[in-house]
């Protein structure tokens, strides 16, 4: 589904990313690790096309198409989700005009028609079960004024809308109670199918206890250092990236 | 969003820039107290109104051009512009089959629905072509329900005591070196007298196009609401595109008696210059003011100013009548190498009298967008309250907002409130409408429909719509 080779990625001339590899099949979990500044972030925004970053060697494949020449929202289209890490607060635009825009967005792309408030606020209705919110949050402009934790079960909610074939869901368990940590890893659990996949990345292992990956990976200084199941990120919680860092 | 994204964005061709070949009847360029007469003489006016023209002359060359605005332009040689040109034609025209074909070709390619579209949306259009009424449709049958919807020219005519009464009553020819020169050389414009009790039972509209290079467009709109009377009334302008600047000096007054309202809707969008240099344009000096006479009257000025190379503009309120209410809602936007200088002026007299004030400001490109207010209350303004919400977004890095206000209170009985903020269009939130599938340009217009919405309200339904669509279309490609 998901094939990154030798990717290097740089900001204002600064390094990063130095030849990561990643192979993701449909129906899998990835989880990716590693300290701050190794790098995780940056694969996020990468692969959603933020243009502050140049990939200066590399390809990322994703259904075997290169996505590299396409613009953020084709990639968006093409089924690439990323929950991000801070949500944006957008003042004036209403959470479920946002939502439906996005949804049209993507039912346009795919021939399909476009549903009208009345229709669409059937489907949001069953959707925000999942981030276990109340209706009203939908009336509220998008992010603006949400808790930290409101911002994070908002991002899943719109993954749960838009249901995408690959997620990549960017520190969503940082700074979360264990409440909130529970739902975003419920919004995990209850879309992941067989043909769909994430990649998760996150500081800690806390949320590998609600989500259980098929992968970890660790990253360090720009590139993948050790790959294993979820026994990798136990080892790690208890022995910390000095294990990495061969220190 | 790089800057270069930023620049790309800004670049919307002006889509009404051609010019129509319609032989013009005009005076030759320069102004003399020969040429006032002229204009006098070429419209047949009686004697009270070049008596009038006269005083305001004489009184504009007693005046200097003002320059406290926050705007910059070269020095306009009043010598070198024509004060009246008219489209040849037939004198009275019964259909729109009898109107210059050429026009009605010009007005196809403008959008807009002269007649048979606005008799279907039951709006009377009077159709403003350079300086002369082209076409005033609907006349009668207003006239039939007690309202006169003419032009300017023809209320001097046939409700002489009218205009004589009202004419200068709200915006004096002494107010200001504009307004003196607007008094002096005006063209036409229109003319609305809604009687006693009547409430005018469709919107009537107005638009409003300058052709002919270098004609000065002098336009003066009189309307008049007896007691117990409503109008809603839209004003709607687009411009050909000509290298030499376009001065347009343009004078609106407004008069309600008591329980009156009027609503006056603007959406202006003139040719803004070039948009690489920044060269050509109108320039749009203009006054507006209205005078809730009455008691418990109203009256709301609501404006979309997205054109225009600079706006000098205010519309603004006298509220003298107790309980009386003055509104100003407004969107200006200003892209390129615009500059924008507009606000309200409320001034309270009466007792309880409330006013509101929504201005919402977007600056994009290299524009330059300023908000100037003031809110007046008297001394005799009892219990006189004001609401005043005075929003910027900048789009870019290179325009600027600015905000003037003025709160000049003289009794203690007052409540007043002033809102201001100013935001920025980051590259993360339309970063976060792509990463969703959404373009970068329908970002960009939720942003700025959220924005706008407490403005867009206020317009009658067909003018909000077409409002989020030219707000759209003059940031295209700003954000890329």
């Amino acid at each position: 589904m998901l094939s990154i080779k030798n990717l290097h990625v740089e900001i204002n001339e600064k390094k990063i990313l130095k030849g990561f590899d990643l192979e993701v099949k449909p129906g899998e979990v990835h989880a990716i690790m590693g300290p701050n500044g190794s790098g995780k972030s940056t694969l996020s925004k990468v692969l959603a096309g933020d243009p502050h970053y140049q990939v200066t060697q590399g390809e990322i494949l994703f259904q075997g198409k290169n996505i590299l020449p396409l613009s953020p929202e084709a990639r968006a289209l093409s089924g690439i989700f990323m929950a991000f890490q801070y949500p944006v607060e957008i003042p004036g635009v209403n959470n479920a005009s946002f939502l439906r825009m996005a949804y049209n967005a993507k039912r346009k792309h795919e021939d399909k028609p476009e549903v009208d408030p009345l229709e669409f606020d059937e489907i949001v209705r069953e959707k925000i079960k999942i981030v276990e919110m109340k209706e009203d949050f939908l009336n509220r402009s998008v992010n603006q004024g949400f808790s930290g934790g409101e911002k994070k079960r908002n991002e899943i909610l719109q993954m749960a809308v838009l249901e995408p074939k690959f997620a990549v869901l960017d520190e969503t368990d940082s700074g979360l109670d264990i409440d909130a940590l529970r739902i975003v890893a419920k919004g995990v659990n209850s879309l992941k199918r067989p043909d769909n996949a994430f990649i998760l990345i996150t500081h800690y292992q806390r949320l590998l206890d609600y989500v259980v990956p098929d992968f970890v990976h660790i990253l360090s200084e720009g590139k993948i250092v050790r790959s294993g199941d979820k026994r990798l990120a136990m080892e790690l919680e208890k022995k910390g990236y000095e294990l990495v860092e061969g220190k | 969003m790089s800057n270069k994204a930023i620049q790309e964005f800004a670049s919307q061709e002006y889509k009404y820039g051609f010019t129509s070949p319609i032989e013009s009847e005009s005076l030759p360029k320069g102004l003399s107290e020969e040429t006032v007469r002229s204009i006098s003489r070429l419209k047949k006016e009686p004697d009270f109104m070049l008596e009038f023209r006269l005083k305001a002359y004489r009184h504009w060359l007693t005046m200097t051009e003002p320059t406290w605005a926050n705007v910059k332009y070269s020095k306009i040689d009043y010598q070198d512009m024509t004060y009246y040109s008219a489209p040849k034609r037939p004198k009275e025209l019964k259909s729109m089959d009898e109107v210059d074909p050429e026009l009605k070709a010009t007005f196809e390619k403008l959008g807009i629905p002269l007649m048979e579209q606005k008799k279907l949306a039951g709006v009377a259009v009077d159709a403003i072509f350079d300086s002369v009424s082209v076409a005033t449709s609907y006349k009668q049958k207003l006239l039939e329900v007690g309202v006169v919807f003419c032009s300017f020219s023809e209320a001097v005519e046939k409700y002489p005591d009218l205009v004589k009464k009202y004419m200068g009553s709200v915006v004096p020819y002494t107010d200001n070196y504009f307004a003196a020169l607007n008094s002096a050389v005006f063209s036409d414009g229109s003319f609305v007298y809604i009687a006693k009790g009547i409430k005018s039972p469709m919107e009537l509209s107005s638009y409003f196009r300058i052709n002919t290079e270098g004609s000065g467009q002098f336009e003066r709109t009189l309307i008049i609401c007896e007691e117990d009377s409503y109008v809603s009334y839209l004003e709607g302008c687009t411009a050909p595109k000509f290298d030499t600047n376009q001065l347009h000096a343009a004078v609106v007054e407004l008069v309600t008696l008591e329980n009156a309202e009027i609503k006056y809707s603007t959406v202006q969008n003139w040719y803004a210059g070039d948009p690489v240099t920044g060269k050509g344009g109108i320039y749009n000096f203009v006054t507006k003011r209205g005078k809730c006479l009455g008691k418990n009257s109203k009256i709301s000025w609501t404006q979309i100013e997205t054109g225009s190379a600079i706006t000098w503009k205010y519309p603004s309120c006298v509220l003298l009548g107790d309980n009386s209410i003055g509104e100003f809602y407004s969107v200006a936007l200003t892209n390129h190498f615009q500059q924008a200088d507009t606000g309200t002026k409320m001034i309270h007299v009466g007792k309880n009298t409330k006013s509101r004030i929504i201005s919402k400001g977007i600056s994009a490109g290299q524009s330059n967008n300023t908000y100037r207010g003031a809110v007046t209350i008297k001394k005799s303004a009892v219990g006189a309250r004001n609401f005043s919400q005075c929003d910027s977004l900048l789009i870019g890095s290179q325009c600027k907002a600015n905000t003037f206000p003025v709160i000049d209170v003289q009794t203690p009985t007052a409540r007043i409130e002033h809102e201001a903020t100013t935001s920025k269009i980051s590259d993360d939130q339309i970063f976060y409408f792509q990463q969703r599938g959404i373009s970068s340009e329908d970002a960009m217009g939720a942003i700025l429909n959220g924005f706008c919405k407490d403005v867009f309200r206020e317009l009658p339904g067909e003018f909000a719509v077409e409002a989020t669509k030219l707000l759209g279309m003059k940031l295209e490609g700003s954000v890329g």
